[in-house]
């Protein structure tokens, strides 16, 4: 395979080779569902995100919490402070093996 | 498990495990509680580990230290859209010992690190959370854990949990911090045959390269990309404030594959295999967005502290010196068998007395500067490019009339005078 291939070019391919121990519960909530459908034109949660973990679903925000990095950007960004965040319970969530 | 320790540290990154450490070493009864698999699994840093603070912890570390490469040169790039102004130092001497840094793998070095803190003694919990700190009598006593049965006691709990810091948080020592004082940084690690490194980076094995890239690498955003040489492998990555990105709408993985493809850089990292991808915050909200520091029987150290020097690419070091200085004060306070606020206040009062506070303190207004005056990256530095390009190119014209036009074109676009008042703020919030 050529150099160039093998070179993570989108989300799905980089979140691919991140390792999660993911929890059955989620460690993300959105506090309430009708902020981002009515006060929230620009959804940037769907934008920053670093592992595109919110999607804007119809008329509904989808929370992949599964591929989440704990950033806590989605925290601190939200505009509407809609986000409940936790840490996910011990040893679940992402697992960083190198840097 | 004993009922109660002498110390209890949150989060086994560099300021915790320093803290652990330290106290471990004077003898004192100390848990070090890691929320991931292990220490370093949710923890992500561009990849610089300074030699002095951690040599000031565990002397001549580098001798058994999972390390990539030390660290001989230091390049700034100054990126446009095709062009580059760059600098660099390198020193021969930066290579041996005692050496100035080195390249690092956190994921390996943090283990390594927390395993030398239960070396000396301090028992590491692995895979708990702390949900929050027990409060009595407006004083920390304890830890409450998402184990079964897991309250913990302590003299003291020493908060290194973290730039998300939810404990400081809910204890009322911060607020929420805001999206421009936090750096929203997404990184790849490239795996490279180690020979391809050496030729592309003219370095021998044990010899790394440094790499700070501005400019167009944040498409005129404040902040950097950078670039860092492993042993078989290269880091690269870019940050950029939290609220840049929001008002730029970038996708920072996006940037990160602008940044990978620049024609400047591309050929530095061509052929390189992903083998992970990282996202952290980095708290950069500087002296200003220092939290309270000390309680009863709480101390606040590292990244939750706040403690970054954005302008030198400086964090872990602050960290594990400000974890050192905690629990050098709980030493203290343990002989006077007092934790009250008033004793462990000796760690602050050092804290802003040594390297951090002075450093904080220089650059206190710089990150705001930088964000409200963005045209140090979008005009500056495409200025740069332009004024090297034309001197540069040989066209007949004398180099007088260039220089003399390189001039008039940076200043014939703004206006003289406020250009100067740009050198004069930027001299200003720098000196």
């Amino acid at each position: 395979m050529e150099g160039d291939e093998i070179m993570a070019k989108t989300i799905e391919e980089k979140q691919y080779l991140v390792r999660f121990r993911c929890d059955t519960k989620s460690h993300l909530e959105v506090k309430d569902e009708n902020v981002c459908l009515t006060s929230c034109p620009d959804k940037d949660c769907t934008i920053f995100c670093p592992a595109d973990v919110y999607k804007w679903e119809g008329d509904r925000m989808h929370v992949g919490y599964e591929g989440c990095h704990e950033c806590g950007s989605c925290r601190i960004g939200c505009p509407a402070d809609n986000i409940k965040w936790e840490y996910p319970k011990g040893g679940h969530g992402i697992v960083f093996r190198l840097a | 498990m004993a009922d109660k320790f002498d110390v209890i540290v949150v989060g086994a990154g560099p300021a915790g495990t320093s803290c652990a450490y330290t106290a471990a070493k004077a003898g004192l009864n100390v848990l070090l509680i890691e929320r991931g698999e292990y220490p370093g699994s949710k923890n992500v840093m561009g990849g610089i580990l300074y030699r002095k603070q951690m040599e000031e912890i565990i002397p001549e570390f580098w001798k058994e230290a999972p390390l990539e490469r030390p660290v001989v040169e230091q390049r700034f790039w100054f990126l446009d859209k095709e062009s580059m102004v760059t600098t660099s130092y390198k020193g021969l001497e930066w290579g041996k010992e005692p050496f100035n840094n080195f390249t690092v793998l956190r994921a390996k070095f943090d283990r390594w690190f927390a395993g030398k803190a239960v070396e000396q003694g301090a028992l590491l919990i692995n895979e708990t959370v702390v949900t929050e700190c027990i409060v009595e009598d407006n004083r920390v006593v304890g830890v409450r854990t998402d184990r079964p049965d897991g309250d913990v006691y302590a003299d003291v709990v020493v908060l290194a949990d973290g730039v998300n810091s939810l404990l400081g948080k809910s204890l009322g020592f911060h607020k929420e911090w805001k999206p421009d004082e936090v750096a929203l940084t997404v990184m790849e690690v490239l795996n490279l045959p180690k020979k391809t490194i050496n030729e592309r980076f003219n370095v021998a094995d044990d010899q790394g390269v440094s790499v700070e890239i501005f400019g167009d690498s944040t498409q005129g955003l404040l902040g950097t990309a950078f670039l860092y040489t492993n042993k078989d492998s290269l880091n690269i990555g870019v940050g950029t404030t939290l609220s840049g990105m929001i008002k730029k709408k970038l996708k920072p993985y996006h940037l990160l594959e602008y940044v990978k493809e620049h024609p400047m850089i591309r050929p530095y990292i061509e052929g390189g295999e992903t083998s992970e991808y990282l996202a952290h915050l980095i708290p950069e909200g500087g002296y200003k967005s220092v939290p309270r520091l000390v309680g009863n029987g709480v101390m606040i150290v590292g990244d939750a502290a706040q403690f970054v020097n954005a302008i030198h690419r400086e964090g872990s070091n602050m960290a594990m010196s400000s974890g050192k200085m905690a629990a050098e004060a709980i030493v203290r306070a343990k002989e006077l068998d007092d934790f009250t606020e008033r004793t462990l206040d000796s760690y602050r009062k050092e804290l802003y007395n040594s390297f951090i506070g002075k450093d904080l303190k220089k650059y206190k207004d710089v990150t705001h500067t930088f964000e409200e005056h963005p045209q140090y990256f979008t005009d500056y530095i495409p200025m740069m490019n332009k004024a090297a390009n034309s001197f540069f190119t040989v066209d007949g014209s004398p180099k007088k009339e260039k220089q003399s036009r390189i001039i008039k074109s940076i200043t014939e676009g703004k206006g003289k005078i406020a250009v100067a008042k740009d050198l004069y703020r930027a001299w200003k919030v720098m000196k």
